[in-house]
């Protein structure tokens, strides 16, 4: 049993770290966050540089073939620099996908692309009547001959703006929430009769809703058997809701440092605030918090690569409702025991709260996931 | 960065297993996996079956009968031995008063009180807490005045664990009034058969004698009784404490109370239909279960860091206390939930309502929970 990240991922973080200090300060990152991209078109090629982009995709397509705890290594980093650009969309959701899932020909065309940062894609998987559940598709596919037509609607598409495909999930088959007959597309954004209505997200980076008006892409397009695709949708996201806990150890990690910090130089009534024992009581239960959240994303990093489904599931689903309801509770109090200091836009405080907030609500919510866990089947029943 | 035991450790683990199959008898196994109170004898009983096997105190060094265990074998023993409903041994005297023996102990102390120890012989309990002197135990006052080559000790210890059964009792006791509270206190041992020493049950709120007052009236216990150097008590008493918290989150005791809880939701009754399919009811479980989890794991990280350095936990064990003892304790209020009204009878056949009772105490014993926050206020964080 070891709980250490190797010396090559202490490193990587190391590396990350200074870099995060040097370019992507939080005066910059505002600056990232407000310019008509949403981050930093410099930052993404030092990701490239850094080998950040190449880390979990195979040797054999221009990779480092990481595993799922050198993706938490970087998700930590991603979390604490509360960093900006479509890694998780691109790398981790769309670059796991195409490596599990897509075909010899297409992973060579993508694969070493994303890998060089010449590539940008965004998974365009939900819509907004089947909330997180991936099997809700209303977005329909027929085929006409070598062609497949693409007719409908996908919502809250991360990184969309910027991506240069999409993968479009659209069913070939059955009803709106059955399990079989889900489809997986790679599309061209620019591709006619697709139109991203984008915006802001509420933490600062971009999405889009996806509106698909006979969209037309050939046969190669599509990744995997034909409405077999939801194995493959969930696998991805499975991956990605493990990243997910880690950018949130990562931001909460860097909330206590600053709550610590504050509560030790803050002073009132003559005194710093952090000698008084009801705040001294709320840092240890964040602290305590902290701990097990890291033991929760250390759980879901090892088993994002498992094969069997209902393993993965029951873990990653535990560790994400686990993370969402504690990671909200570190972040509120955060908040709390700056005072006004917690509520303005000029510290990044509010920045990590924020974006803590929306990695619960992204990939299923703290509910969702307890749901799921929940309805699994009990497991031990010897103790063991 | 991975989950897995080694070779070794699992090789371990089925020796383990092996052995309590064969070993633990059905009666005594049936009595824990119910929740039912163990008698003197089925702890002793026990006692001397580990020492049988060699394992009558895994962890200590082999030079004093001990098995050299790994924290991580100890860990492993300790949770086969929850899942198969083995008792777990009692701290008192394998983890409390025979590490400080063995560290600043005599050698006369060493030969004669270690080896009654593994095999049950001397059966140990604590003297710490007194009527006003809880949390704040530095403020104790049960007075040990030199006489020759005695003490005389006056005083009452409180909330002292199966004194009623004890041969022996660890006391600390005040030798010196002058200096700060911490300054004047010594570590006693006393044989509970001494004239003056008397016991008095207290009973506890689920109507069961587990607890004691201990009065001492002038007795005399020779200075060879002392452990290490009068007036340096509270050194051995803080190491003590470290030691105590090793297995502090009880993660064994809470997978078999976890267990249990899912069986009685599988198999009770609500509207027809399993409690287990009551979503809400499930969803409680669900949890207490990843919070569990979570715990595991941390207590895994805490046994990893301990075994890649030194043996002796830091303060962040507080946080093991802290959670491990709410977890029981929810785990157990949902048992006695899945019991519903059932839970209403106070029958010695059914225990889970007094069992959560009882349980209130794990909050509360060996430090409180909000002692607990203040030494992580102090020592993790530095406030």
């Amino acid at each position: 049993m070891d709980f250490r990240y190797t010396d090559e991922q202490l490193a990587l973080q190391d590396t990350l770290r200074r870099w995060i200090a040097r370019d992507y300060d939080f005066e910059r990152r505002r600056a990232f966050a407000a310019s008509p991209l949403g981050y930093s078109d410099a930052a993404w090629a030092s990701y490239a540089d850094l080998g950040l982009l190449a880390l979990p995709i195979p040797e054999a397509f221009g990779g480092l073939g990481g595993n799922a705890v050198d993706t938490m290594a970087v998700m930590e980093l991603v979390g604490e620099g509360l960093l900006l650009e479509p890694y998780l969309s691109t790398v981790v959701l769309c670059g796991g996908l195409l490596r599990e899932a897509a075909s010899k020909s297409m992973q060579d065309a993508l694969l070493p692309q994303i890998a060089a940062g010449k590539l940008q894609l965004a998974l365009a998987a939900y819509e907004a009547a089947g909330r997180y559940d991936l099997a809700h598709v209303a977005c329909r596919a027929e085929k006409q001959g070598e062609l497949w037509r693409l007719r409908g609607r996908k919502n809250v598409v991360l990184d969309a703006p910027s991506a240069n495909y999409l993968l479009v999930s659209a069913r070939s088959g059955g009803a709106t929430t059955d399990a079989d007959g889900v489809s997986l597309f790679l599309v061209p954004r620019d591709a006619e009769g697709l139109r991203v209505l984008a915006y802001p997200t509420q933490s600062g980076s971009r999405a889009g809703d996806v509106q698909l008006d006979d969209v037309t892409v050939k046969a190669d397009a599509l990744i995997g058997a034909p409405g077999q695709a939801l194995g493959i949708l969930e696998r991805a996201v499975d991956g990605a809701s493990a990243a997910l806990c880690a950018e949130a150890l990562g931001i909460v990690l860097a909330l206590n440092q600053a709550t610590l910090s504050y509560l030790k130089s803050r002073k009132q009534f003559g005194v710093p605030i952090g000698t008084f024992q009801a705040l001294q009581h709320r840092m240890a239960d964040m602290y305590i918090a902290a701990e097990q959240i890291r033991s929760m994303a250390i759980v879901a990093a090892v088993n994002a690569d498992v094969e069997d489904a209902a393993v993965r599931r029951r873990a990653i689903s535990g560790a994400k409702a686990y993370i969402g309801q504690a990671a909200r509770f570190v972040g509120q109090q955060a908040v709390q025991l700056h005072g006004a200091m917690g509520i303005v836009d000029e510290l990044n405080v509010s920045h990590y709260f924020k974006r803590l907030t929306l990695i619960d609500l992204t990939f299923g919510d703290a509910d969702f996931h307890l749901a799921r866990y929940s309805d699994s089947p009990p497991g031990a029943l010897d103790g063991r | 960065m991975h989950l897995n035991y080694t070779p070794e450790e699992e090789s371990f683990r089925a020796e383990v297993r092996a052995f309590l199959a064969t070993e633990l008898p059905p009666e005594i196994r049936d009595r824990v996996r119910g929740s039912r109170r163990l008698d003197k004898e089925d702890i002793l009983r026990w006692q001397r079956t580990l020492y049988g096997r060699g394992w009558g105190a895994g962890m200590w060094p082999k030079r004093f009968g001990g098995a050299d265990w790994s924290v991580f074998q100890q860990y492993i023993f300790d949770e086969e031995c929850a899942a198969a409903g083995a008792p777990m041994q009692l701290p008192f005297a394998i983890k409390m008063v025979a590490p400080v023996l063995m560290t600043f102990g005599s050698a006369a102390q060493q030969e004669y009180f270690l080896p009654r120890i593994l095999s049950g012989e001397h059966w140990w309990c604590q003297g710490y807490s007194e009527p006003g002197s809880g949390s704040d135990l530095a403020s104790l006052r049960t007075a040990a005045v030199r006489d020759g080559d005695h003490y005389v000790v006056s005083g009452q210890k409180t909330w002292n664990t199966y004194g009623q059964y004890a041969d022996w009792i660890f006391c600390l006791v005040r030798t010196q009034t002058a200096g700060r509270p911490q300054e004047g206190i010594s570590f006693l041992l006393v044989d509970m058969q001494t004239p003056g020493v008397s016991v008095r049950p207290i009973i506890t709120l689920d109507g069961e004698h587990e607890i004691n007052d201990i009065f001492f009236d002038n007795v005399r216990v020779p200075v060879s009784n002392r452990v290490g150097e009068e007036n340096r008590g509270w050194t051995y008493a803080k190491f003590l404490l470290g030691h105590e918290r090793t297995n502090t989150a009880g993660i064994g005791n809470c997978k078999r109370a976890l267990a249990r809880l899912k069986q009685m939701a599988l198999t009770s009754s609500a509207n027809g239909r399993p409690l287990w399919a009551d979503t809400r009811f499930r969803d409680r479980i669900a949890r207490v279960e990843l919070e569990l989890t979570a715990l595991e794991i941390t207590n895994l990280r805490v046994l990893s860091a301990m075994s890649q350095g030194s043996k002796a936990p830091g303060p962040e064990v507080s946080a093991l206390k802290i959670k491990g003892s709410e977890i029981i304790q929810e785990l157990v209020e949902l048992q006695m939930h899945a019991l519903g009204p059932a839970a209403i009878p106070y029958l010695s056949d059914s225990p889970t309502t007094g069992q959560y009772f009882n349980l209130r105490k794990t909050t509360i014993y060996a430090g409180s929970t909000e002692i607990q926050k203040n030494i992580i206020a102090k020592l993790v964080l530095g406030l």
